[in-house]
Protein backbone atom coordinates (compact mmCIF):
# COMPACT_ATOMS: atom_id res chain seq x y z
CA UNK A 1 0.00 0.00 0.00
CA UNK A 2 1.34 3.29 -0.99
CA UNK A 3 -0.32 6.71 -0.44
CA UNK A 4 -0.22 9.46 -2.67
CA UNK A 5 1.87 11.96 -3.35
CA UNK A 6 -0.78 14.46 -2.52
CA UNK A 7 -1.70 13.26 0.88
CA UNK A 8 2.00 13.21 1.83
CA UNK A 9 1.95 16.88 0.68
CA UNK A 10 -1.00 17.78 2.72
CA UNK A 11 -0.40 15.87 6.10
CA UNK A 12 3.23 17.72 5.70
CA UNK A 13 1.11 21.10 5.69
CA UNK A 14 -1.02 20.23 8.28
CA UNK A 15 1.98 19.04 10.63
CA UNK A 16 4.03 22.18 9.54
CA UNK A 17 7.29 19.98 8.24
CA UNK A 18 8.85 20.66 5.03
CA UNK A 19 9.47 17.65 3.09
CA UNK A 20 11.67 17.61 0.17
CA UNK A 21 10.68 16.37 -2.80
CA UNK A 22 13.30 13.59 -3.10
CA UNK A 23 11.86 12.26 0.26
CA UNK A 24 8.02 11.60 -0.80
CA UNK A 25 8.42 8.03 -2.40
CA UNK A 26 10.17 6.60 0.64
CA UNK A 27 7.80 8.52 3.00
CA UNK A 28 4.75 7.40 0.99
CA UNK A 29 6.04 3.66 1.32
CA UNK A 30 7.10 3.46 5.16
CA UNK A 31 3.23 5.17 5.82
CA UNK A 32 1.82 2.82 4.00
CA UNK A 33 3.38 -0.30 5.49
CA UNK A 34 2.37 1.50 8.87
CA UNK A 35 -1.20 1.89 7.61
CA UNK A 36 -1.71 -1.58 6.17
CA UNK A 37 -0.38 -2.81 10.07
CA UNK A 38 -2.92 -0.66 11.36
CA UNK A 39 -5.86 -1.54 9.86
CA UNK A 40 -5.93 -4.86 11.14
CA UNK A 41 -7.69 -2.50 13.85
CA UNK A 42 -11.10 -2.33 11.61
CA UNK A 43 -11.47 -6.11 11.78
CA UNK A 44 -11.97 -5.94 15.58
CA UNK A 45 -15.56 -6.31 16.72
CA UNK A 46 -16.13 -3.30 19.54
CA UNK A 47 -19.39 -2.77 19.12
CA UNK A 48 -20.93 -1.13 22.51
CA UNK A 49 -17.45 0.04 23.71
CA UNK A 50 -16.46 3.35 24.28
CA UNK A 51 -13.40 5.07 23.59
CA UNK A 52 -11.98 6.37 27.18
CA UNK A 53 -8.65 8.15 26.89
CA UNK A 54 -7.47 7.13 30.41
CA UNK A 55 -5.65 4.00 30.09
CA UNK A 56 -7.44 3.62 34.02
CA UNK A 57 -10.60 4.63 33.00
CA UNK A 58 -10.20 8.00 35.46
CA UNK A 59 -11.96 11.41 35.24
CA UNK A 60 -9.73 14.12 34.78
CA UNK A 61 -9.75 16.11 38.02
CA UNK A 62 -10.26 19.10 38.79
CA UNK A 63 -8.81 22.31 40.24
CA UNK A 64 -10.12 25.31 42.27
CA UNK A 65 -9.82 28.36 39.73
CA UNK A 66 -7.51 30.57 41.06
CA UNK A 67 -3.65 31.85 40.32
CA UNK A 68 -1.11 29.63 41.88
CA UNK A 69 2.11 29.88 39.57
CA UNK A 70 4.40 32.83 39.95
CA UNK A 71 5.63 34.99 36.88
CA UNK A 72 8.66 32.93 35.04
CA UNK A 73 8.45 35.23 32.18
CA UNK A 74 12.48 35.96 32.53
CA UNK A 75 13.64 32.35 32.92
CA UNK A 76 11.58 31.50 29.91
CA UNK A 77 12.44 33.67 27.81
CA UNK A 78 16.27 33.42 28.46
CA UNK A 79 15.94 30.30 26.72
CA UNK A 80 13.77 31.78 23.90
CA UNK A 81 15.87 32.01 20.12
CA UNK A 82 14.68 35.72 19.93
CA UNK A 83 12.70 38.35 22.17
CA UNK A 84 12.13 41.84 22.69
CA UNK A 85 10.38 43.90 25.80
CA UNK A 86 9.02 40.45 26.46
CA UNK A 87 7.53 39.33 23.62
CA UNK A 88 8.73 36.44 21.36
CA UNK A 89 9.58 37.49 17.87
CA UNK A 90 8.55 35.87 14.82
CA UNK A 91 8.42 37.00 11.21
CA UNK A 92 6.16 39.31 10.25
CA UNK A 93 2.95 37.99 9.86
CA UNK A 94 0.93 41.05 8.83
CA UNK A 95 2.03 44.07 6.40
CA UNK B 1 33.03 -0.89 44.18
CA UNK B 2 31.15 -0.82 40.38
CA UNK B 3 29.89 -3.76 41.60
CA UNK B 4 28.06 -2.88 45.08
CA UNK B 5 24.25 -2.31 44.06
CA UNK B 6 22.55 0.09 45.87
CA UNK B 7 21.53 -1.28 48.79
CA UNK B 8 25.13 -2.06 49.71
CA UNK B 9 26.13 1.17 48.99
CA UNK B 10 23.34 2.79 51.34
CA UNK B 11 25.18 0.76 53.48
CA UNK B 12 28.64 1.48 53.24
CA UNK B 13 27.61 5.12 52.99
CA UNK B 14 25.81 4.31 56.12
CA UNK B 15 28.76 2.87 58.16
CA UNK B 16 31.33 5.48 56.63
CA UNK B 17 32.83 2.67 54.71
CA UNK B 18 33.43 4.92 51.91
CA UNK B 19 31.64 8.55 50.92
CA UNK B 20 29.81 10.20 48.64
CA UNK B 21 32.41 11.97 47.00
CA UNK B 22 34.30 9.15 46.60
CA UNK B 23 32.32 6.90 45.07
CA UNK B 24 31.12 9.77 42.57
CA UNK B 25 34.42 10.43 41.44
CA UNK B 26 34.81 6.83 41.04
CA UNK B 27 31.55 6.37 39.16
CA UNK B 28 32.49 9.36 37.15
CA UNK B 29 36.07 8.26 35.89
CA UNK B 30 34.58 4.99 35.14
CA UNK B 31 32.06 6.80 32.98
CA UNK B 32 34.68 9.05 31.28
CA UNK B 33 37.15 6.08 30.70
CA UNK B 34 34.40 3.33 29.63
CA UNK B 35 31.53 5.31 27.76
CA UNK B 36 33.38 6.23 25.21
CA UNK B 37 32.90 2.08 24.02
CA UNK B 38 28.99 2.67 24.49
CA UNK B 39 28.04 6.24 24.29
CA UNK B 40 25.00 5.87 26.91
CA UNK B 41 26.00 9.16 28.26
CA UNK B 42 24.81 12.29 26.51
CA UNK B 43 25.75 14.30 29.11
CA UNK B 44 28.33 13.97 32.57
CA UNK B 45 27.28 16.82 34.95
CA UNK B 46 30.33 15.96 36.76
CA UNK B 47 30.26 19.73 38.58
CA UNK B 48 27.76 19.01 39.89
CA UNK B 49 27.51 15.67 40.51
CA UNK B 50 30.85 16.45 43.34
CA UNK B 51 28.18 19.41 44.65
CA UNK B 52 25.94 16.89 45.54
CA UNK B 53 27.97 14.37 46.60
CA UNK B 54 29.77 16.87 48.92
CA UNK B 55 26.12 18.15 50.19
CA UNK B 56 25.08 14.66 50.80
CA UNK B 57 28.64 13.37 52.80
CA UNK B 58 27.23 16.48 54.68
CA UNK B 59 23.94 15.11 55.51
CA UNK B 60 25.09 11.75 56.00
CA UNK B 61 27.42 13.05 58.80
CA UNK B 62 24.45 15.13 60.53
CA UNK B 63 22.62 11.85 60.78
CA UNK B 64 18.96 11.32 59.36
CA UNK B 65 20.20 11.28 55.97
CA UNK B 66 17.24 10.28 53.65
CA UNK B 67 17.07 7.00 51.46
CA UNK B 68 19.34 7.37 48.72
CA UNK B 69 21.70 10.09 50.37
CA UNK B 70 24.66 10.30 48.27
CA UNK B 71 24.09 7.19 45.66
CA UNK B 72 24.98 8.67 42.53
CA UNK B 73 22.18 7.54 39.75
CA UNK B 74 21.86 8.86 35.99
CA UNK B 75 18.65 10.43 34.44
CA UNK B 76 17.24 9.68 31.25
CA UNK B 77 17.41 12.88 28.87
CA UNK B 78 13.94 13.01 28.97
CA UNK B 79 13.61 14.49 32.39
CA UNK B 80 14.09 18.28 32.62
CA UNK B 81 16.80 19.07 34.69
CA UNK B 82 17.59 23.04 35.91
CA UNK B 83 20.41 24.50 34.34
CA UNK B 84 21.40 21.20 32.78
CA UNK B 85 20.83 20.29 28.76
CA UNK B 86 17.36 17.91 28.40
CA UNK B 87 18.09 16.95 24.40
CA UNK B 88 15.10 14.54 24.56
CA UNK B 89 18.04 12.72 21.83
CA UNK B 90 16.89 15.27 19.73
CA UNK B 91 18.53 18.03 17.47
CA UNK B 92 15.63 19.93 17.87
CA UNK B 93 16.21 20.44 22.41
CA UNK B 94 19.83 20.16 21.45
CA UNK B 95 20.27 23.88 22.38
CA UNK B 96 17.55 23.77 25.64
CA UNK B 97 18.55 24.14 29.21
CA UNK B 98 15.08 23.73 31.33
CA UNK B 99 14.71 26.63 33.59
CA UNK B 100 12.72 23.95 36.11
CA UNK B 101 13.22 20.69 37.29
CA UNK B 102 11.02 17.44 36.48
CA UNK B 103 9.41 16.37 39.40
CA UNK B 104 11.23 12.61 39.40
CA UNK B 105 14.27 14.53 39.03
CA UNK B 106 13.47 16.81 42.01
CA UNK B 107 12.06 13.53 44.04
CA UNK B 108 15.60 11.91 43.83
CA UNK B 109 17.39 15.54 44.62
CA UNK B 110 15.14 16.03 47.35
CA UNK B 111 16.22 12.39 48.74
CA UNK B 112 20.04 13.25 48.50
CA UNK B 113 20.64 10.80 45.02
CA UNK B 114 23.69 12.40 43.54
CA UNK B 115 22.92 12.76 39.53
CA UNK B 116 26.16 12.12 37.14
CA UNK B 117 24.70 12.56 33.95
CA UNK B 118 21.91 12.51 31.43
CA UNK B 119 21.51 9.19 29.35
CA UNK B 120 21.09 8.92 25.84
CA UNK B 121 17.92 7.18 24.47
CA UNK B 122 15.99 7.29 20.80
CA UNK B 123 14.68 10.45 19.51
CA UNK B 124 11.67 11.62 21.94
CA UNK B 125 11.60 7.87 22.81
CA UNK B 126 10.15 7.08 19.64
CA UNK B 127 12.61 4.00 18.83
CA UNK B 128 13.40 -0.16 19.62
CA UNK B 129 16.70 0.29 18.76
CA UNK B 130 18.74 3.54 20.53
CA UNK B 131 19.37 4.14 16.77
CA UNK B 132 17.21 7.41 16.56
CA UNK B 133 19.38 9.28 19.07
CA UNK B 134 21.00 12.53 17.33
CA UNK B 135 23.98 11.76 19.59
CA UNK B 136 24.46 8.29 18.00
CA UNK B 137 23.47 4.82 19.07
CA UNK B 138 24.08 3.62 22.21
CA UNK B 139 26.17 -0.03 21.77
CA UNK B 140 24.89 -2.89 24.03
CA UNK B 141 27.68 -3.78 26.69
CA UNK B 142 27.46 -7.82 25.91
CA UNK B 143 27.66 -7.27 22.31
CA UNK B 144 28.90 -3.73 20.73
CA UNK B 145 27.94 -5.15 17.50
CA UNK B 146 24.06 -5.23 18.76
CA UNK B 147 21.37 -2.74 19.79
CA UNK B 148 20.88 -1.77 23.15
CA UNK B 149 17.39 -1.91 22.53
CA UNK B 150 15.00 1.32 23.13
CA UNK B 151 14.39 4.12 23.82
CA UNK B 152 15.49 3.98 27.78
CA UNK B 153 18.86 2.32 26.07
CA UNK B 154 21.28 4.94 27.51
CA UNK B 155 19.89 4.08 30.79
CA UNK B 156 19.81 0.63 30.47
CA UNK B 157 23.67 0.36 29.16
CA UNK B 158 24.87 2.22 31.87
CA UNK B 159 23.81 0.12 34.43
CA UNK B 160 24.93 -2.79 32.51
CA UNK B 161 28.43 -1.65 32.17
CA UNK B 162 28.23 -0.59 35.91
CA UNK B 163 29.01 2.92 34.77
CA UNK B 164 26.41 3.89 37.51
CA UNK B 165 23.94 1.60 39.99
CA UNK B 166 20.92 2.83 39.48
CA UNK B 167 18.89 4.88 36.64
CA UNK B 168 15.85 6.53 35.83
CA UNK B 169 13.77 5.46 32.59
CA UNK B 170 10.52 6.03 30.75
CA UNK B 171 7.97 3.50 28.98
CA UNK B 172 5.66 4.17 26.58
CA UNK B 173 5.48 0.98 24.82
CA UNK B 174 8.41 -1.36 26.34
CA UNK B 175 11.27 1.56 26.90
CA UNK B 176 12.27 0.67 29.91
CA UNK B 177 11.50 -3.44 30.03
CA UNK B 178 12.65 -4.31 26.09
CA UNK B 179 16.32 -2.17 26.98
CA UNK B 180 16.47 -3.68 30.11
CA UNK B 181 15.99 -7.35 29.00
CA UNK B 182 18.75 -7.03 25.80
CA UNK B 183 21.18 -5.61 28.48
CA UNK B 184 20.62 -7.80 31.20
CA UNK B 185 19.22 -5.52 34.23
CA UNK B 186 16.09 -5.48 36.09
CA UNK B 187 13.47 -2.13 34.96
CA UNK B 188 9.95 -1.38 36.17
CA UNK B 189 7.20 0.55 34.38
CA UNK B 190 5.09 1.15 36.68
CA UNK B 191 0.68 1.73 36.92
CA UNK B 192 0.09 4.69 34.91
CA UNK B 193 -0.20 7.87 37.28
CA UNK B 194 2.16 5.91 39.70
CA UNK B 195 5.05 8.24 38.66
CA UNK B 196 4.69 11.76 37.75
CA UNK B 197 4.66 13.14 34.17
CA UNK B 198 5.77 16.37 35.10
CA UNK B 199 8.80 17.93 33.43
CA UNK B 200 9.06 14.53 31.34
CA UNK B 201 9.31 15.24 28.34
CA UNK B 202 5.82 13.66 26.43
CA UNK B 203 5.81 11.83 23.43
CA UNK B 204 2.19 9.79 24.20
CA UNK B 205 0.40 11.28 27.23
CA UNK B 206 -2.25 8.01 27.84
CA UNK B 207 0.97 5.46 28.24
CA UNK B 208 4.09 7.77 29.14
CA UNK B 209 4.89 6.46 32.49
CA UNK B 210 8.76 6.66 34.59
CA UNK B 211 10.39 3.99 36.37
CA UNK B 212 13.67 2.56 38.02
CA UNK B 213 16.41 0.50 36.20
CA UNK B 214 19.17 -1.06 38.39
CA UNK B 215 20.26 -4.46 38.42
CA UNK B 216 17.95 -6.27 40.96
CA UNK B 217 14.16 -5.86 41.84
CA UNK B 218 15.74 -4.60 45.69
CA UNK B 219 17.35 -1.38 44.04
CA UNK B 220 14.58 -0.82 41.62
CA UNK B 221 12.15 -0.54 44.82
CA UNK B 222 14.47 1.70 46.54
CA UNK B 223 14.56 3.62 43.45
CA UNK B 224 10.54 3.91 43.14
CA UNK B 225 10.07 4.68 46.55
CA UNK B 226 11.41 7.87 46.01
CA UNK B 227 10.14 8.25 42.40
CA UNK B 228 6.51 7.25 42.93
CA UNK B 229 4.50 10.26 43.75
CA UNK B 230 1.40 12.32 44.03
CA UNK B 231 1.68 15.23 41.95
CA UNK B 232 -0.68 18.19 41.82
CA UNK B 233 1.00 18.91 38.54
CA UNK B 234 0.15 15.96 36.51
CA UNK B 235 -3.38 16.20 36.52
CA UNK B 236 -3.04 12.02 35.12
CA UNK B 237 -1.26 11.30 38.33
CA UNK B 238 -3.36 9.25 40.41
CA UNK B 239 -4.29 9.92 44.22
CA UNK B 240 -2.70 6.91 46.18
CA UNK B 241 -0.70 6.49 49.59
CA UNK B 242 2.74 5.23 48.10
CA UNK B 243 3.26 2.14 49.93
CA UNK B 244 7.70 0.92 50.64
CA UNK B 245 8.23 -1.18 47.94
CA UNK B 246 11.23 -2.60 49.99
CA UNK B 247 8.55 -4.01 52.95
CA UNK B 248 7.58 -7.35 51.08
CA UNK B 249 10.55 -8.09 49.28
CA UNK B 250 11.04 -11.46 51.45
CA UNK B 251 7.31 -12.86 51.43
CA UNK B 252 7.38 -16.33 50.70
CA UNK B 253 5.81 -17.15 47.11
CA UNK B 254 4.18 -19.97 48.11
CA UNK B 255 0.46 -20.44 46.64
CA UNK B 256 1.59 -17.20 44.44
CA UNK B 257 -0.85 -17.82 40.67
CA UNK B 258 0.95 -16.95 37.97
CA UNK B 259 -0.58 -16.62 34.91
CA UNK B 260 1.02 -17.32 31.26
CA UNK B 261 -0.64 -16.23 28.68
CA UNK B 262 -0.63 -18.91 25.58
CA UNK B 263 -0.55 -15.83 23.05
CA UNK B 264 3.25 -14.94 24.04
CA UNK B 265 4.75 -18.34 23.53
CA UNK B 266 3.58 -18.36 19.71
CA UNK B 267 5.38 -17.82 16.06
CA UNK B 268 8.31 -15.11 16.43
CA UNK B 269 9.55 -15.99 19.94
CA UNK B 270 13.20 -17.11 19.47
CA UNK B 271 13.50 -20.77 20.75
CA UNK B 272 16.64 -19.75 23.24
CA UNK B 273 14.56 -17.28 24.73
CA UNK B 274 11.21 -19.47 24.94
CA UNK B 275 13.57 -21.82 26.67
CA UNK B 276 15.06 -19.42 29.09
CA UNK B 277 11.41 -17.81 29.97
CA UNK B 278 10.19 -21.79 30.23
CA UNK B 279 13.07 -22.29 32.78
CA UNK B 280 12.43 -19.54 35.16
CA UNK B 281 8.86 -20.65 35.28
CA UNK B 282 10.07 -24.04 36.46
CA UNK B 283 12.02 -21.84 39.11
CA UNK B 284 8.97 -20.02 40.72
CA UNK B 285 7.23 -23.51 40.74
CA UNK B 286 9.99 -24.63 42.92
CA UNK B 287 9.40 -21.66 44.87
CA UNK B 288 5.73 -22.52 45.88
CA UNK B 289 4.32 -20.66 42.91
CA UNK B 290 1.49 -22.08 40.68
CA UNK B 291 1.43 -21.87 36.86
CA UNK B 292 -2.05 -21.18 35.42
CA UNK B 293 -2.45 -20.88 31.47
CA UNK B 294 -4.31 -18.31 30.57
CA UNK B 295 -5.62 -16.23 27.27
CA UNK B 296 -5.09 -12.42 26.54
CA UNK B 297 -7.00 -12.90 23.06
CA UNK B 298 -6.50 -9.27 21.75
CA UNK B 299 -3.23 -9.40 22.62
CA UNK B 300 -2.37 -9.06 17.84
CA UNK B 301 -4.70 -5.97 17.87
CA UNK B 302 -2.16 -4.21 20.64
CA UNK B 303 0.55 -3.54 18.14
CA UNK B 304 -1.85 -1.90 15.37
CA UNK B 305 -3.40 -0.20 18.23
CA UNK B 306 -0.30 1.43 19.69
CA UNK B 307 0.54 2.63 16.36
CA UNK B 308 -2.25 4.46 15.68
CA UNK B 309 -2.58 6.41 19.21
CA UNK B 310 1.19 6.79 19.95
CA UNK B 311 1.60 8.86 16.67
CA UNK B 312 -1.74 10.72 17.57
CA UNK B 313 -0.71 12.03 20.81
CA UNK B 314 2.78 12.36 19.51
CA UNK B 315 1.90 14.14 16.11
CA UNK B 316 -0.07 16.51 19.25
CA UNK B 317 2.74 16.63 21.45
CA UNK B 318 5.43 17.53 19.28
CA UNK B 319 4.05 20.33 17.58
CA UNK B 320 4.80 22.29 20.80
CA UNK B 321 8.28 22.82 18.94
CA UNK B 322 8.19 25.10 16.74
CA UNK B 323 10.79 27.51 16.82
CA UNK B 324 9.25 30.12 18.50
CA UNK B 325 9.95 30.14 22.80
CA UNK B 326 12.68 27.38 22.77
CA UNK B 327 14.91 24.69 21.02
CA UNK B 328 16.23 24.83 17.69
CA UNK B 329 14.74 27.44 15.19
CA UNK B 330 16.02 27.30 11.12
CA UNK B 331 18.04 29.95 9.81
CA UNK B 332 16.57 33.47 8.09
CA UNK B 333 12.87 32.10 7.77
CA UNK B 334 11.05 34.21 5.14
CA UNK B 335 7.94 34.02 6.76
CA UNK B 336 5.80 32.11 9.91
CA UNK B 337 5.07 29.23 7.95
CA UNK B 338 8.60 28.71 6.42
CA UNK B 339 9.77 29.16 9.76
CA UNK B 340 7.62 26.18 11.44
CA UNK B 341 8.13 24.34 8.48
CA UNK B 342 11.86 24.45 8.06
CA UNK B 343 12.48 24.53 12.43
CA UNK B 344 10.56 21.07 12.41
CA UNK B 345 12.12 19.41 9.30
CA UNK B 346 15.79 20.38 10.52
CA UNK B 347 14.77 19.19 14.48
CA UNK B 348 13.29 16.30 13.96
CA UNK B 349 15.24 13.43 12.40
CA UNK B 350 13.65 10.89 10.22
CA UNK B 351 11.53 8.19 12.54
CA UNK B 352 10.13 11.69 14.62
CA UNK B 353 8.94 12.94 11.44
CA UNK B 354 7.55 9.46 10.09
CA UNK B 355 5.22 9.27 13.88
CA UNK B 356 4.15 13.05 12.91
CA UNK B 357 2.55 12.16 9.73
CA UNK B 358 0.90 8.65 10.42
CA UNK B 359 -0.35 10.36 13.62
CA UNK B 360 -1.46 13.94 11.89
CA UNK B 361 -3.38 11.21 9.61
CA UNK B 362 -4.76 9.06 11.95
CA UNK B 363 -6.40 12.48 13.69
CA UNK B 364 -7.17 13.94 10.11
CA UNK B 365 -10.54 14.67 9.25
CA UNK B 366 -12.60 11.63 7.43
CA UNK B 367 -10.36 9.20 9.32
CA UNK B 368 -10.38 10.06 13.48
CA UNK B 369 -13.06 7.13 14.19
CA UNK B 370 -11.62 5.03 11.93
CA UNK B 371 -8.53 5.12 13.13
CA UNK B 372 -8.37 7.08 16.28
CA UNK B 373 -11.75 6.78 17.91
CA UNK B 374 -11.19 2.46 16.72
CA UNK B 375 -7.78 2.20 18.27
CA UNK B 376 -9.32 3.53 21.38
CA UNK B 377 -11.97 1.10 21.76
CA UNK B 378 -9.97 -1.44 21.15
CA UNK B 379 -7.87 -0.61 23.54
CA UNK B 380 -10.76 -1.67 26.16
CA UNK B 381 -10.82 -4.83 24.68
CA UNK B 382 -7.17 -5.29 25.63
CA UNK B 383 -7.52 -4.00 28.91
CA UNK B 384 -10.95 -6.23 29.33
CA UNK B 385 -8.50 -8.91 28.73
CA UNK B 386 -6.31 -8.67 31.68
CA UNK B 387 -9.19 -8.11 33.88
CA UNK B 388 -10.22 -10.91 33.28
CA UNK B 389 -7.12 -12.91 33.49
CA UNK B 390 -6.13 -11.40 37.20
CA UNK B 391 -9.44 -12.64 38.40
CA UNK B 392 -7.82 -15.60 38.27
CA UNK B 393 -4.15 -15.24 38.76
CA UNK B 394 -1.79 -12.84 40.94
CA UNK B 395 1.12 -12.44 38.20
CA UNK B 396 1.35 -12.65 34.67
CA UNK B 397 4.82 -13.40 33.26
CA UNK B 398 6.04 -14.38 29.80
CA UNK B 399 8.76 -13.28 27.73
CA UNK B 400 9.97 -9.07 27.90
CA UNK B 401 10.46 -9.26 23.81
CA UNK B 402 10.97 -11.99 21.06
CA UNK B 403 14.52 -12.57 20.87
CA UNK B 404 18.15 -11.45 22.15
CA UNK B 405 19.62 -7.93 21.00
CA UNK B 406 19.70 -7.85 17.29
CA UNK B 407 22.82 -6.18 15.45
CA UNK B 408 22.39 -2.39 14.29
CA UNK B 409 21.04 -1.87 10.75
CA UNK B 410 19.17 -5.03 11.11
CA UNK B 411 15.94 -3.47 10.96
CA UNK B 412 16.25 -0.33 9.52
CA UNK B 413 14.73 -0.67 6.53
CA UNK B 414 11.26 -1.61 7.76
CA UNK B 415 8.89 0.05 10.51
CA UNK B 416 6.79 -2.86 11.04
CA UNK B 417 9.55 -5.48 11.84
CA UNK B 418 11.34 -2.90 14.51
CA UNK B 419 7.45 -1.96 15.90
CA UNK B 420 6.73 -5.88 16.52
CA UNK B 421 9.67 -6.07 19.27
CA UNK B 422 7.62 -4.47 21.30
CA UNK B 423 4.54 -7.09 20.75
CA UNK B 424 4.52 -8.38 24.64
CA UNK B 425 5.09 -5.16 26.24
CA UNK B 426 2.75 -2.91 24.12
CA UNK B 427 -0.33 -4.06 25.80
CA UNK B 428 0.30 -3.31 29.00
CA UNK B 429 0.75 0.15 28.44
CA UNK B 430 -2.36 0.54 26.66
CA UNK B 431 -3.91 -1.36 29.73
CA UNK B 432 -2.09 1.11 31.84
CA UNK B 433 -0.64 -1.66 33.67
CA UNK B 434 2.69 -2.55 35.53
CA UNK B 435 5.14 -4.26 33.71
CA UNK B 436 8.71 -5.01 34.90
CA UNK B 437 11.56 -7.03 32.80
CA UNK B 438 14.34 -9.34 34.87
CA UNK B 439 17.36 -10.99 33.66
CA UNK B 440 16.88 -14.96 33.33
CA UNK B 441 18.79 -16.90 31.07
CA UNK B 442 21.38 -15.92 28.40
CA UNK B 443 21.18 -17.05 24.33
CA UNK B 444 24.36 -16.50 22.50
CA UNK B 445 26.04 -14.44 25.48
CA UNK B 446 23.23 -11.95 24.84
CA UNK B 447 20.37 -11.37 27.82
CA UNK B 448 17.26 -12.71 28.08
CA UNK B 449 14.25 -10.86 29.61
CA UNK B 450 11.46 -12.38 31.92
CA UNK B 451 8.64 -10.06 31.96
CA UNK B 452 6.23 -9.82 34.83
CA UNK B 453 3.03 -7.81 34.73
CA UNK B 454 1.18 -6.61 37.57
CA UNK B 455 -2.37 -5.83 38.80
CA UNK B 456 -3.38 -1.97 38.83
CA UNK B 457 -0.81 -0.69 41.92
CA UNK B 458 0.27 -4.14 42.22
CA UNK B 459 4.13 -3.49 41.67
CA UNK B 460 5.56 -4.61 45.44
CA UNK B 461 3.93 -8.11 45.05
CA UNK B 462 5.84 -7.80 40.80
CA UNK B 463 9.25 -6.43 43.04
CA UNK B 464 8.51 -9.61 45.72
CA UNK B 465 8.00 -11.98 43.15
CA UNK B 466 10.81 -10.85 41.20
CA UNK B 467 13.37 -10.00 44.01
CA UNK B 468 12.15 -14.09 45.72
CA UNK B 469 13.55 -15.44 41.78
CA UNK B 470 16.86 -13.82 42.20
CA UNK B 471 17.67 -15.04 45.48
CA UNK B 472 17.78 -18.26 43.96
CA UNK B 473 19.05 -17.69 40.60
CA UNK B 474 22.26 -15.57 39.51
CA UNK B 475 21.41 -14.27 36.01
CA UNK B 476 21.35 -10.24 37.06
CA UNK B 477 24.73 -10.65 38.57
CA UNK B 478 26.72 -11.83 35.29
CA UNK B 479 28.48 -9.08 33.57
CA UNK B 480 29.29 -8.12 30.12
CA UNK B 481 32.81 -9.53 29.21
CA UNK B 482 35.44 -6.74 30.08
CA UNK B 483 32.88 -5.73 32.82
CA UNK B 484 34.72 -7.11 35.80
CA UNK B 485 31.99 -8.90 38.15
Amino acid sequence: MSIEKQTIENLATLARLAIDDKRVEEISQRLGSVLELVDQLQAADTSGLNDSDHPLSETQRLREDKVTETDHRGAFQAIAPDTEDGLYLVPKVID
Amino acid sequence: MHNYTITELIDGLKNRVFSSTEITQYFLARIKTLDPAFNSIITLTEAQALEAANAADQRLAEGNAPELCGVPVVHKDIFCTQGIRTSCGSKMLDNFVPPYDATVVANFRDNGAVMLGKSNMDEFAMGSSNETSFYGPVKNPWSTDSVPGGSSGGSAAAVAARLAPGATATDTGGSIRQPAALCGVTGLKPTYGRVSRWGMIAFASSLDQGGPMARTAEDCALLLNCMASYDDKDSTCIDRPVPNYSANLGDSLKGLRIGIPKEYFSEGLNTGTEQAVRNSLAEYEKLGAELVEISLPNTGLSVPAYYVIAPAEASANLSRFDGVRYGHRCDNPKDLEDLYRRTRAEGFGDEVQRRILIGTYCLSAGYYDAYYGKAQQVRQLIRQDFIQAFEKVDLIMGPTCPSPAFEFGAKGNDPVAMYLEDIYTISTNLAGLPGMSLPCGMVDNKPVGLQIIGNYFDEARMLNAAHQFQQVTDWHQLAPAGIEA
